[in-house]
């Protein structure tokens, strides 16, 4: 009774195995290893492929429930209700086609304008639909997967948009999936011009879906809310012109030789479920394998 | 190793599956936050339950899995599971004697080890968490905890994996 020699089963409880320590050892050098040969070098993209493709029914298994339940809501849906939508979505056409007309005179007026100026002109993209594969990846990292891939011409270093503004570009192109990088990613910038001044400079990711941040524009720059934000076309990745985001917050503090100025992205970039992937005449800039940013450099 | 170990094989795959998927499947963002790593959780429950059998090495291949399925880091999630299941194996004897309300508080220790390797880690290679929600998954999966738990071991008992 009054023994402290513990008995043998409390020491059973707090036994420790000797070889679990070595094999955490092992696996731990092992997945170091990995990580290492991941981040720096671009050795194992075949192997990342091969596995991404041999998971690829893995995510449309997760989108099921989704989708089964988009279809039914879809198909449950009132007579009413799709009466009202097809009413809403006439009108919308209507609208669409009004201003299609005027753009298509502005389109002509701008080819003559620039052949008696004897620039560039423009020639029209080709664009692929993508659709977003409902995934949830790493919240801190703003990147999505794509239901193309590389057998559908999905290159890397493709820009992204959707029917609001630029999203992002392809970091990835699998064979069957490709993963983009959101503008709002904290790794990611874009070289923009603010529309009315002609301004350029970089819009930066924050890791927030609503907020881009402009450096390097002087104090004594023209920047005000409302501004809107178009690709300015250096760079090589995006061609020129495509909305970026509208300048929300403007900050001169007098002790700092650049203003603080944030903007709101024009794509909703949280509620994303279609994008268009541009297929441009771009020049084919060879990315650095595996950084995406690579083709944004700071200045 | 299959000799010794006949039955069930199939029933901890299929947790493990079903783990991945609820580990995917698109919620509102409100919920999402709170989402637990539910694979490092059926981990848990197989490390607990057959130590002898899921181990170190099955934790580092199904996080492997996980780097893959979330395009992140390979090696980042196959670390943080080995460094889980390590941990349930030199504690099961004495989590498994606890009450489920008590088991939970380990879990969220493991878990919240989990969470913080996984951002150190994505935070050495340039994507530090700007906030502590990063945590919340742990609370998450310590609330799940009891109910998993039931569901694993009547699985457990009723398949008679062993």
């Amino acid at each position: 009774m009054a023994t402290l020699k513990p008995s043998p089963r409390i020491r059973y409880l707090f036994a420790v195995n000797p070889t679990a320590v070595l094999r955490l050892g092992l696996w731990g050098v092992l997945s170091i290893a990995l990580m290492t040969v991941d981040h720096r070098y671009q050795g194992l993209n075949d192997v990342r492929d091969i596995l991404a493709t041999a998971i690829y029914p893995f995510h449309y298994l997760v989108r099921l429930p989704a989708d089964a339940g988009n279809w039914l809501s879809e198909n449950l849906a009132s007579r009413d209700a799709l009466l009202a939508e097809n009413a809403q979505l006439r009108e919308k056409q209507v609208f669409l086609n009004v201003q299609l007309q005027k753009l298509t005179v502005l389109e002509a007026e701008n080819r003559r304008l620039r052949s008696l100026l004897e620039s560039a002109v423009n020639t029209p993209e080709r664009v692929l639909i993508a659709e977003l594969l409902a995934v949830d990846f790493d919240p801190y990292r703003h990147h999505i997967l794509l239901n193309r891939g590389r057998r559908h011409g999905v290159y890397a270093g493709q820009p992204v948009l959707d029917q609001h503004g630029v999203i992002g570009q392809i970091i990835q192109a699998d064979p069957l999936t490709a993963t983009a990088i959101l503008i709002t990613d904290p790794n990611h910038a874009l070289p923009i011009q603010i529309n009315r001044t002609g301004v350029r400079t970089l819009a930066q990711g924050t890791g927030n879906f609503q907020e881009l941040e402009l450096p390097h524009i002087p104090n004594n720059e023209d920047v005000k809310i409302g501004d809107l934000l178009i690709t300015s076309g250096m760079g090589g990745r995006f061609p020129r012109g495509y909305p970026v985001g509208t300048v929300t917050k403007v900050e001169f503090d007098p002790g700092s030789p650049f203003a603080h100025i944030v903007a709101k992205p024009v794509a909703q970039l949280d509620r994303i479920r279609e994008v268009m992937l541009l297929e441009g005449e771009l020049p084919a800039v060879k990315p650095e394998p595996g950084s995406a940013v690579a083709a944004v450099q700071m200045p | 190793m299959t000799t010794a170990y006949p039955t069930g094989r199939w029933v901890i795959v299929v947790s493990f599956l079903i783990g991945f998927l609820l580990a995917g499947i698109p919620l509102p963002k409100e919920l999402s936050q709170f989402r637990p790593d539910w694979v490092a959780m059926v981990l848990i429950y197989w490390c607990m339950a057959l130590p002898n059998r899921i181990g170190i090495g099955v934790g580092w291949g199904v996080g492997l899995l996980l780097d893959i399925g979330r395009g992140a880091l390979l090696g980042q999630h196959a670390l943080a599971l080995a460094v889980v299941a390590y941990l349930t194996l030199q504690t099961y004897r004495r989590i498994r004697v606890a009450p489920l309300w008590q088991q939970a508080f380990s879990v969220l220790v493991f878990l919240l080890v989990e969470q913080i390797l996984i951002f150190w880690i994505s935070g050495v290679v340039g994507y530090p968490p700007h906030d502590w929600w990063y945590l919340a998954p742990a609370v998450g999966g310590m609330v799940l905890w009891p109910l998993l738990f039931v569901i694993l071991r009547d699985a457990r008992r009723y398949f008679q994996v062993s």
